[in-house]
């Protein structure tokens, strides 16, 4: 057992697990932030997805030894920014999700994708969400989502 | 590890090589046996060099298509991740995003500072992900002007200090628990098969 | 207050013979099912009490209970929709919940409290409209009451009662004086002209919380003093441990215990209980168990397919029969195709691993989960708990996906929970499957061999078929078998081919069920994941053989009276003329068109190659599913399902079985489809209109694997029999 200190979503967090506890496990048992999910724990599917030191990282197989003092975003810190915010809304407003439980993982892609690059081309959303599973299939409304935000950021 | 005689043998022949400063790109036209012999040190030195390079642990980012290897067997690296444009990854999809700074025993995920594919210059496979042959690999490896201007000592540094190098070395665990597969030989004999062939002229096949 | 307590006793009608008319006038699986539990004292309640449904808050706020499990399809947004309409409520004071088991919340066609089947609105479309119509009645009645005016000289409108002189009530106000008016045996309903919500494009009312991580999936739950379990299961289905060292396991600091708990198949596993997922994770890494195989099957892929093909040779039970298959043999060789087909075990691989949370009191119980089947569970619970049924309160928590794998006839994963739920009295204990469990944990899809013999007519048409069908059965051995195996034929592997809509003359369907070591179970869209890549690509081939259109084609051998797929076939036609007629180079348009659960569908896709996989840059998709509810609920099940559907194609969709062990064990080795994989574009058409609503989970499944198999054929000459494309 060790002690770590983190900062989430700007706020510090201070835990003591584990040196290989993975921080997915981290963020939702020790932090009670059940926002990222798992989905496979091998980095496969994307669910895990949080923004450390501002890439979008695979939280389930970050030890949280290896985190480093740099900060972390999760979806439940994700809406403060505007990119995030926009990113929410355009999945609300285009009725993207189904059963949800990937969406996390998929919002936190899209706004590291929209922050790096407001205008994306078909290709640049492929290719940055192509990483991310979606079992029920949202993808062409994922698509539609991010087209509409990053209009919604221009 | 693995430790072949072949290994051995040319590894005595290192040791009793000369020594002299590389010089790259110009092989002195010397006569002689001494000469012909501190070529062929430095060709067999090469092959050394080569069996590491063409290894899975180093050739999987070593590739000549928009995506790095994984495993072994070099299977194409799943969950579609691509190359992108600066040879990291895309945004939400970095090479950072899974690999950090240190391998990850716990989760099996390898890790080294600054993890990114090789650039399409230093390619040692072709676009079907063969292994491209000794001499091609050895001529665009000393070519400047696609191995980022390294001369002779730059490539000794490379292989000497290059925090992905080094990784090849210290692969960690895989997801199972087991050991990742290590090159045919240890950093250390690496990098002195790579001197005894920089020393040699960095002679091509 | 208890839904329980609700509960009246049904009138009239028996049960039975009310389900037996619904399963004659559905046509296709809408099976009614009785469904025998010995445990269960009370019978499905025929009434349903408006209070068990609706509770309007003096706030104003109109909490719905929702009765079935939301995993996707949308339902906690289309039901609230159909009682929010008949009630005239103001849609932004709606609040869905997901109701607890209860009889008075069992589906009314199936008789338990289930999802599936794609029933939800089909089945409860009348039920919620009159819970609306009644509820409404009660509030005006209230009204009229202070009023002291007639019901009738009343109106409703966005929740508020308007009286004759001006008056006027918020439903808020009324709501606890309504409580106690007399529910009505019988209201009027609204014309359809009168919806202001039915049929109205409306967005999903729980998407805020699954955007901003604060909705709660059953994975997400968290009680004080929780425990986490999960269980190391034998590799081979039925295997038990002979030896475990648990020694290291133990050793890790918050491992609470490990013992041994029963397990599918009458097999035992290894159940590790810690104070976290990643501790149990951990402790069960490093238990070194040695298992007993002996006696049991050990399933292997390569044999089974052999087997399989050399059983699909020969005629089985008989599914169905009509004309004289005879004809086949007096149809010459150069006019007679004959086919054979592959199909592979999938898993369903819901995005969030199947888990369950109980806390066992000695004298009940609570059980939270994701359930599609939560009469079913909690009768399992109940038994493995030595309790009765009503003792256990069972909380429906919202789930990431199903398809089918949270329906379990067996209960499994309840009753594993449950059994290590009893060793920790008072202590809720959450058991999560890893990925890796449910990769390898079984109840697949079957694995399938079809056989097709086709006769050949002078006009180009099919006028002998013969059609062996090879899988498991998936009822048999379950309550469902009684209603589902007629004359050794397991409906679930049939359909879509033994009630082809295709008038095809000279026509045998049978089937065989062998038995193996693999738990099976219905995937989304159950027998036609399987008959229509069978129906669908062989009717094209006929087509082309014909140097006919395949729309044409399709037109003129569907039986007459197929209304409802001719009409998706025309309006999918009309939709993709102007694309399909201006290609470009290099793309090719595939058909398939298809009816299950009371829905019919037609599609066409444009499929081009890109680095050795198919790229499907556009769906067009017609349905037919009678009155559409909420038009972008079925805009968005067309859309993803295709997607879903996919995974039958993509070259990674496959279980496969190596010495009784499933070779893959997490999405590394079993793979859906990713965006990349998935169409660029999918443009949904409805087919306008007014008749019964039927369901959207499931009908978009069964027909792009067989029209993007169509179009790659045309791109590669080639003929595909045999799903995943591994290589094309």
């Amino acid at each position: 057992m060790e002690t770590y200190k983190l900062t989430v979503n700007g706020e510090p967090k201070e835990v003591s697990v584990d040196p290989g506890t993975p921080l997915l496990w981290v963020l939702r048992e020790e932090l009670k932030m059940t926002g990222t999910k798992y989905g496979c724990g091998i980095s496969a599917c994307g669910a895990c997805t949080v923004h450390v030191g501002g890439i979008a990282t695979r939280s389930c197989v970050l030890p949280v030894s290896l985190v480093e003092g740099r900060a972390i975003t999760t979806i439940e810190g994700v809406g403060k920014d505007p990119v995030g915010h926009a990113v929410q809304e355009a999945w609300v407003s285009e009725d993207v999700v189904q059963c949800g439980y990937c969406q996390s993982g998929q919002i936190m892609a899209a706004v590291a994708l929209l922050k790096s690059n407001r205008k994306p081309t078909d290709t640049n959303i492929e290719e940055s969400m192509g990483g991310n599973l979606c079992r029920c299939g949202t993808y062409v409304r994922i698509r539609q989502a991010i087209k509409a935000a990053s209009q919604k950021l221009a | 590890m693995e430790y072949s005689r072949t290994g051995k043998l040319w590894r005595a022949l290192v040791v009793l090589a000369l020594s002299g400063t590389a010089c790259f790109g110009v092989a002195p036209r010397a006569f002689g046996q001494e000469n012909s012999t501190k070529r062929e040190a430095g060709l067999a030195a090469w092959q050394q060099v080569y069996s590491v390079l063409t290894h899975p642990r180093c050739i999987n980012c070593h590739t000549a298509t928009s995506y790095p290897q994984q495993g072994d067997d070099r299977h194409p690296h799943l969950f579609n991740v691509v190359r992108g444009p600066g040879g990291k990854g895309v945004p939400g999809l970095n090479c950072g995003t899974c690999h950090q700074g240190a391998n990850a025993d716990s989760t099996g995920v390898p890790g080294a500072h600054n993890w990114h594919l090789a650039p399409l210059s230093m390619k040692w496979q072709d676009v079907n992900n063969q292994i491209l042959p000794s001499g091609e690999v050895c001529r665009s490896l000393t070519d400047r002007s696609k191995n980022d201007h390294l001369d002779a000592a730059g490539i000794l540094r490379h292989h000497q200090t290059e925090p992905l190098v080094l990784w090849a070395f210290q692969p960690g665990k895989r997801r199972d628990g087991s050991a990742r597969s290590l090159p045919p030989m240890t950093h250390d004999e690496f990098v002195a098969a790579t001197r005894t062939w920089v020393e040699a002229g960095a002679p091509c096949p | 207050m208890s839904a329980t307590s609700l509960f009246r006793k049904e009138s009239g009608v028996t049960r039975r013979s009310f389900l037996r008319a619904s399963a004659g006038a559905a046509g296709g699986l809408m099976v009614a099912l009785y469904f025998d539990l010995p445990l269960l004292a009370q019978p499905a309640a025929k009434t349903y009490p408006p209070d068990a449904f609706v509770h309007i808050k003096s706030d104003g706020s109109i909490v719905i209970q929702v009765n079935r499990l939301e995993f996707g399809q949308g339902v906690q947004t289309s039901l609230p929709m159909v009682l929010a309409d008949e009630l005239d409520a103001d849609w932004s004071h709606v609040v869905p919940e997901l109701a607890p088991a209860a009889d008075v919340y069992k589906d009314p066609i199936f008789g338990i409290q289930m999802v599936g089947g794609s029933g939800s609105i089909a089945h409860s479309f009348e039920q919620y409209r009159e819970l609306g119509a009644k509820t409404r009645s009660m509030l005006v009645a209230a009204a009229a009451e202070e009023w002291k005016v007639s019901p009738e000289q009343c109106r409703t409108e966005a929740s508020v009662v308007h009286g004759p002189g001006g008056q006027s009530a918020k439903y808020g106000e009324l709501a606890e004086k309504a409580a106690q008016m007399p529910v009505p045996d019988k209201v009027k309903l609204k014309d359809a002209g009168q919806f202001r919500l039915i049929g109205k494009k409306t967005r999903r009312l729980d998407s805020h919380g699954k955007c901003d991580g604060s909705l709660k999936f059953g994975l997400d739950l968290d009680l004080p003093g929780m425990k986490v379990a999960l269980v190391a299961h034998p590799p081979v289905f039925g295997g038990s441990p002979k030896s475990v060292d648990d020694k290291d396991a133990r050793s890790i600091p918050g491992v609470v215990d490990v013992f041994e708990i029963p397990a599918t198949k009458n097999g035992k596993a290894i159940a590790v209980v810690a104070d976290k997922f990643w501790t149990a994770k951990q402790a069960r890494d490093r238990l070194k168990i040695d298992w007993d195989f002996t006696g049991l099957e050990q399933p292997d892929t390569a044999q089974l397919r052999e087997k399989f093909k050399e059983i699909a040779a020969t005629q089985g039970n008989i599914a169905a029969s009509r004309g004289d298959i005879k004809v086949l043999d007096g149809i010459s060789e150069s006019n007679r195709l004959v086919v054979e087909y592959e199909f592979p075990y999938l898993a369903h691989s819901p995005m969030e691993p199947l888990n369950t949370t109980i806390r066992f009191d000695g004298d009940g119980a609570e059980v939270w989960a994701g359930s599609q089947f939560q009469t079913i569970d909690q009768m399992a619970v109940a038994q493995t708990l030595d309790l009765k049924p009503e003792q256990v309160t069972f909380h429906t928590e919202m789930a990431g996906g199903g398809f089918g794998r949270r329906a379990v006839p067996d209960s499994h994963v309840q009753r594993e929970a449950a059994a290590i739920a009893k060793r920790f009295k008072g202590t809720p204990v959450k058991l999560v499957w890893t990925r890796e469990d449910d990769v390898q944990g079984g109840y697949y899809r079957p694995m399938h061999a079809h056989r097709v013999e086709i006769g050949i007519g002078a006009d180009g048409m099919p006028a002998a078929w013969r059609h062996v069908i090879v899988g498991q059965s998936i009822t048999a051995g379950t309550p469902f078998a009684a209603m589902l195996i007629k004359d050794g034929v397991d409906e679930t592997a049939v359909e879509g081919a033994s009630d082809t809509a295709y008038d095809i003359p000279n026509f045998l369907v049978s089937a065989h069920h062998p038995t193996v070591n693999v738990p099976v179970l219905w995937w989304r869209s159950v027998g036609s994941t399987h008959t229509a890549f069978v129906m669908e690509t062989l009717i094209e081939e006929l087509a082309i053989r014909a140097k006919a259109d395949p729309i044409a084609y399709r037109r003129k051998l569907l039986k007459a009276d197929a209304k409802n797929l001719r009409s998706a076939l025309d309006l999918m036609d009309e939709k993709s003329a102007a694309w399909r007629h201006s290609l470009p180079k290099g793309h090719a348009v595939g058909f398939a068109c298809h009816e299950c659960f009371g829905t019919s569908v037609a599609c066409a896709v444009d499929v081009s190659i890109e680095n050795k996989r198919p790229r499907i840059h556009r769906v067009t998709v017609a349905v037919n599913c009678g009155r559409a509810v909420n038009p972008l609920t079925v805009e968005s099940q067309f859309q993803a399902g295709v997607t879903f559907g996919l995974s039958q194609v993509v070259p990674r969709g496959a279980i496969t079985f190596k010495n009784g062990m499933a070779e893959q064990n997490n999405f590394d080795g079993f793979t859906p489809p990713y965006m990349a994989d998935a169409p660029v574009a999918v443009d949904v058409h409805i087919v306008p209109s007014t008749e019964k609503p039927t369901g959207c989970g499931e009908p978009p499944v069964p027909v792009i694997s067989p029209a993007v198999v169509n179009a790659l054929g045309k791109l590669t000459g080639k003929r595909y029999r045999s799903l995943p494309l591994v290589t094309i």
